[in-house]
């Protein structure tokens, strides 16, 4: 018997693939896959009192999220808020990743590692030092206070959507830089140079030719920056106030101080499925006009 | 390329710029001897930094962080490293599923692991503590370790492997002899990220941790009170330092063993 599987084992490449599999996929099973399904069916729950829920199917949870209009408008704005982050850091990343992929000679690897050594730092942190530059005490304001500049501090900086979008660019930097690098270094450099020789402008080269040969790095940053920044709690909780709150500041009251699980759950479910349908649509579509302007 | 660019040149140092300078004024705040966080600096103190050896919660949490940070290293490097075997080695029926699957935790906001575990651990009837934190962070993990192990082990030649098979040696010996000395930096590369990752990890220990807190969420806690916030950027400023001395280690032995390998056994990476 043990024979009969030794064969089978040793002739046939997925059998070895999936027994090596086998660990990872059953962590994501178990801590992923199943926690999320449960999450789901909880979901369709009702919160009767703080310790008791009602188990029956109902889809009265989703139809509360749409009828609560706090809820959209925090849905919404976490897109804006993300959609912001995530052009904002393409848009400053793909500079610094054009220069070190055509323009830099020597250790290549040292530029991008030092690139992306802040990312290492611990997020908390990061997201804190901001709250020390933005703050009405921080960095700005007193500077600006001591240069006889401002005489009160400037008070949109702090608690505010432009704080949380700042941060969160400065946050997620790595995770745009990383892909555009890749997709940059990859680029037959003749093909540039072929497209200068035909009388191309730098413009035209850059539109034609380099734009979209770098297209799956832009595809793959929206990707990893996107999706997670709308889910972000702790910027918009440490800098946010009233007008930078995001729904994961919600969903973490649903599950503390509201004490509402269902909600909480079903609140995660639709940001998940919203921001997964959009990332779909942006990707396609940018693919599309990139089609069309070759 | 042969020209220069000196535009884009100023523009990537400014970059830099933002990227860096930010995370400096946590280290030059820690050594200003006042509470608030603002220019002009108010004088020199290591107070900040004495403080830290009389905060017993302190003590605390970094040792649950610490705890935490090597049970979800070493298992999720453990397990990343079986994978990242299966991706490099291996042609397989589904294995861009597989591999979209496992990375998954690295897409998915990590408020709806969260969440998600938050639910299921209660309702198994489980107590909230280190040992959620510690599933999260393992599963949070993974992905990050399998990236770089396929990194390292994908340049290698399988027919080193086999060699050692021909000659005699069985799969565990092959795997200890001639496998894991080959992968060993990359290993040590993905247990030194790995511990990092779960180290400052706040959110899935927001949610798990119960009582028990973790480095971030100590904190977290004290952020809140501007009298206590000196001793928190002491704090910080000593993680940041050791998370870069780490974090360039781990960069340095991915490359030097690289090197060392083709070196070594003359193939191309």
């Amino acid at each position: 018997m043990i024979g009969f599987w030794r064969k089978i084992y040793a002739k046939h490449d997925n059998v070895k693939a999936y027994s090596l599999l086998s660990p990872a996929l059953i962590l994501i099973i178990l801590a992923m896959v199943v926690p999320m399904a449960l999450m789901l069916s909880f979901s369709m729950f009702t919160q009767v009192s703080m310790m008791e829920i009602d188990y029956t199917f109902t889809f009265q949870r989703y139809i509360d999220f749409f009828q609560k209009s706090l809820l959209v408008t925090l849905l919404i704005k976490s897109i804006k808020i993300s959609f912001l982050v995530t052009l904002i850091t393409l848009i400053t990343a793909y500079p610094v990743c054009y220069y070190i992929a055509f323009y830099v000679k020597k250790n290549k690897m040292l530029w991008l590692v030092l690139l992306t050594l802040p990312f290492w730092t611990s997020y908390l942190l990061r997201v804190f030092s901001w709250k020390i530059i933005l703050g009405t005490k921080g960095v700005i304001n007193s500077s600006l206070i001591n240069a006889g500049i401002l005489s009160e501090p400037l008070t949109f900086l702090m608690y505010s959507e432009t704080a949380v979008v700042i941060t969160l660019t400065h946050a997620w930097a790595a995770f745009a830089l990383l892909p555009l690098y890749v997709s940059l270094e990859k680029i037959d450099f003749s093909l540039i140079e072929a497209g200068r020789d035909l009388g191309l402008s730098r413009l035209e080269v850059f539109w034609k030719i380099t734009f979209p040969l770098s297209l799956p790095g832009v595809i793959g940053a929206i990707l990893i920056i996107f999706i997670p920044t709308v889910g972000d709690y702790v910027t918009p909780a440490l800098l946010g106030g009233i007008d930078g709150r995001m729904l994961s500041n919600m969903i973490q009251a649903y599950f503390g101080k509201i004490n509402n699980i269902p909600m909480g759950a079903a609140s995660a479910t639709i940001m998940l499925t919203t921001v997964v349908l959009i990332t779909i649509i942006v990707s396609n579509v940018t693919k599309k006009l990139t089609q069309r302007l070759t | 390329m042969n020209e220069k660019n000196s535009t884009l040149l100023i523009y990537t140092l400014l970059y830099f710029g933002f990227l860096y300078v930010p995370v400096l004024f946590l280290p030059i705040f820690s050594f200003n001897d006042a509470d608030y966080m603002s220019f002009p600096l108010a004088g020199f103190t290591t107070e900040h930094y004495e403080e830290m050896w009389s905060k017993r919660n302190l003590h605390k949490a970094l040792w649950a962080s610490i705890k935490v940070g090597v049970v979800a290293s070493v298992v999720s490097t453990i397990i990343a490293l079986f994978a990242a075997k299966a991706f490099a080695r291996y042609k397989f029926r589904g294995n861009k599923i597989s591999y979209g699957a496992i990375m998954m935790p690295f897409l998915i906001p990590e408020i709806i692991l969260a969440v998600a575990i938050l639910i299921i651990w209660v309702n198994l009837g489980f107590k909230l503590g280190l040992i959620p934190v510690t599933i999260g962070h393992t599963l949070f993990c993974t992905p990050f370790a399998m990236l770089i192990l396929i990194a390292r082990i994908e340049g290698f030649d399988f027919s080193l492997e086999e060699a050692s098979r021909d000659l005699g040696e069985n799969a565990w010996g092959t795997f200890f002899r001639v496998s894991f000395p080959l992968y060993f930096p990359g290993i040590i590369a993905a247990l030194l990220l790995s511990f990092i990752i779960s180290f400052d990890e706040f959110i899935l220990a927001f949610f798990l941790t119960g009582s028990d807190a973790t480095l971030p969420m100590y904190m977290w806690g004290q952020m809140r009170f501007v009298q206590r916030l000196p001793h928190v950027l002491a704090l910080g400023a000593v993680i940041i330092v050791f998370t870069t001395f780490f974090v360039l280690l781990a960069f340095w032995l991915r490359n030097v063993g690289q090197e060392k390998a083709k070196k070594d056994i003359g193939i191309k990476l």
